[in-house]
């Protein structure tokens, strides 16, 4: 079995040009992306199985000797492909900002205090459903220089891989209602309102752990659909 | 945890954010923060078979900056052509070799991968494509990472390719990396501007 990736999906993805984001603006290719068929190239990806996830990476609250401080969360959800299967064992990174809005890397000197018991890095494997959990605190909103007062919504960076190089997707999971939605340009890149509502989490008070966490679903949908069989040899 | 799909589901796929300025603590650490690196940018495992070659170059912005926060990856045949994933059915790939690496850009916007020649894979009607690689370009002010290929400069098979020839002939060489001394491959990349990579629509 394999899978057909129509190249019109990819239409929720946002322009590579979107003013509003200013450094888009020297970084996106002016001439037209040429089309071509998907070979095996294409058509295969990178298979990286449970040694690539160590005990503990998908539990960014134990990765040090004390806690972070913060607002614990689960975030969970399931890998699918566009028609609603799972894609199993396919690797999941997530990185993000403490609770304070500040990321260890060493460029962001929004003066917001550093958590020692934080780095912000997890990975995670679907499992045969394709379903996958991380254990976190809620990330702060933090300043950046794009225009006067600009403010990112709170969110957590994804990188997804899928069942091939072209379902590949680095997204950002956002929160729901979050108030800095309507002035936040690289959301906003996303111009469909449906789209734009894939990248929110929702409250999820079923899986909310009593005396311990809230829970956020983000169910994120790759490329790949139609599965019909590959016996060409 | 485990319950079906709502059926009131949109179905349309996850849309692309950009990968941001902040993603080397958790992507390429390479060292430099309290994580590991689950990939870099050597492929060459110690049973790899096939000819050592080493692709490096910069990447520009649409002034000819360098960008200092790009990340690339690649994927890429092991050199008899073959994948090292199961949907590739046609043989056992090359032992340990897993065809995929990353690495970040420097503060010079430079970059490198340490690597094997791949062999030639067929396109859907079986004709051979050149030995190529797949490189996906991601950065801060992109909000998708953009498609392109590398392929190697003084292959007779690159004149016949069929991805190839769907470039301008003037627009080809930005495909090519050159070949220096040392099984070197030199590849730079502009992400906009008069000599602007060709990146493709897949």
């Amino acid at each position: 079995m394999t899978l057909l990736y129509p190249v019109a999906s990819n239409a929720a993805h946002p322009a590579p040009l979107s003013p509003e984001y200013k450094s888009s603006i020297k970084r996106a290719p002016s001439m037209p992306l040429i089309p071509m068929r998907h070979t095996l190239s294409e058509l295969t990806g990178p298979v990286y199985g449970h040694e690539t996830v160590r005990a503990g990476d998908s539990d960014l609250t134990t990765q040090h000797k004390g806690e972070p401080i913060g607002e614990r969360i689960i975030v969970h959800g399931r890998v699918l492909d566009e028609d609603g299967r799972g894609v199993p064992n396919t690797l999941l990174e997530i990185w993000q900002a403490n609770a304070c809005g500040r990321y260890i890397h060493v460029r962001d000197q929004h003066p917001a205090p550093l958590d020692p018991n934080f780095t912000g890095a997890g990975r995670a494997q679907s499992d045969a459903t394709g379903y996958y959990k991380f254990t976190t605190v809620k990330p702060g909103a933090y300043p950046w220089g794009n225009h006067h007062n600009a403010w990112r919504p709170a969110h957590i960076h994804f990188s997804v891989f899928g069942h091939a190089f072209i379902s590949r997707l680095v997204t950002q999971m956002y929160f729901p209602n979050d108030p800095l939605f309507p002035f936040d340009p690289i959301f906003n890149a996303v111009t469909d309102e449906k789209a734009r509502g894939r990248m929110v989490s929702s409250f999820d008070l079923e899986n909310t752990q009593p005396e311990w966490a809230l829970c956020y679903r983000f169910d994120i949908v790759l490329r790949g659909a139609n599965a019909t069989p590959m016996e060409k040899q | 945890m485990q319950e079906t799909i709502d059926d009131a589901m949109d179905k349309g796929i996850t849309p692309s954010q950009t990968v941001g300025p902040f993603f080397k603590y958790g992507l390429t650490p390479n060292g430099q923060y309290d994580w590991n690196d689950a990939f870099t940018g050597n492929l060459v495992t110690p049973d790899t078979s096939g000819e050592r070659v080493r692709i490096e170059g910069r990447v520009f912005d649409g002034d000819g900056a360098p960008v200092p926060d790009c990340m690339l990856e690649v994927w890429q045949a092991d050199s008899q052509g073959r994948f090292a994933d199961p949907q590739d059915k046609r043989a056992l790939p090359n032992a340990a070799f897993r065809g995929f690496g990353r690495c970040g850009t420097d503060a010079d916007g430079a970059y490198a991968f340490d690597t094997i020649m791949p062999g030639q894979v067929p396109d859907p009607d079986g004709k051979p494509q050149a030995p190529h690689i797949l490189l996906a370009v991601f950065g801060r002010g992109m909000l998708r990472h953009l498609y392109t290929r590398i392929y190697f400069g003084g292959e007779a098979a690159n004149d016949a390719d069929p991805v190839l020839a769907l470039v301008p002939a003037d627009r080809r060489a930005t495909l090519i990396a050159a070949r220096e001394p040392g099984g070197i491959y030199r590849l730079d990349l502009s992400l906009q501007g008069d000599k602007e990579t060709v990146f493709f629509d897949i």
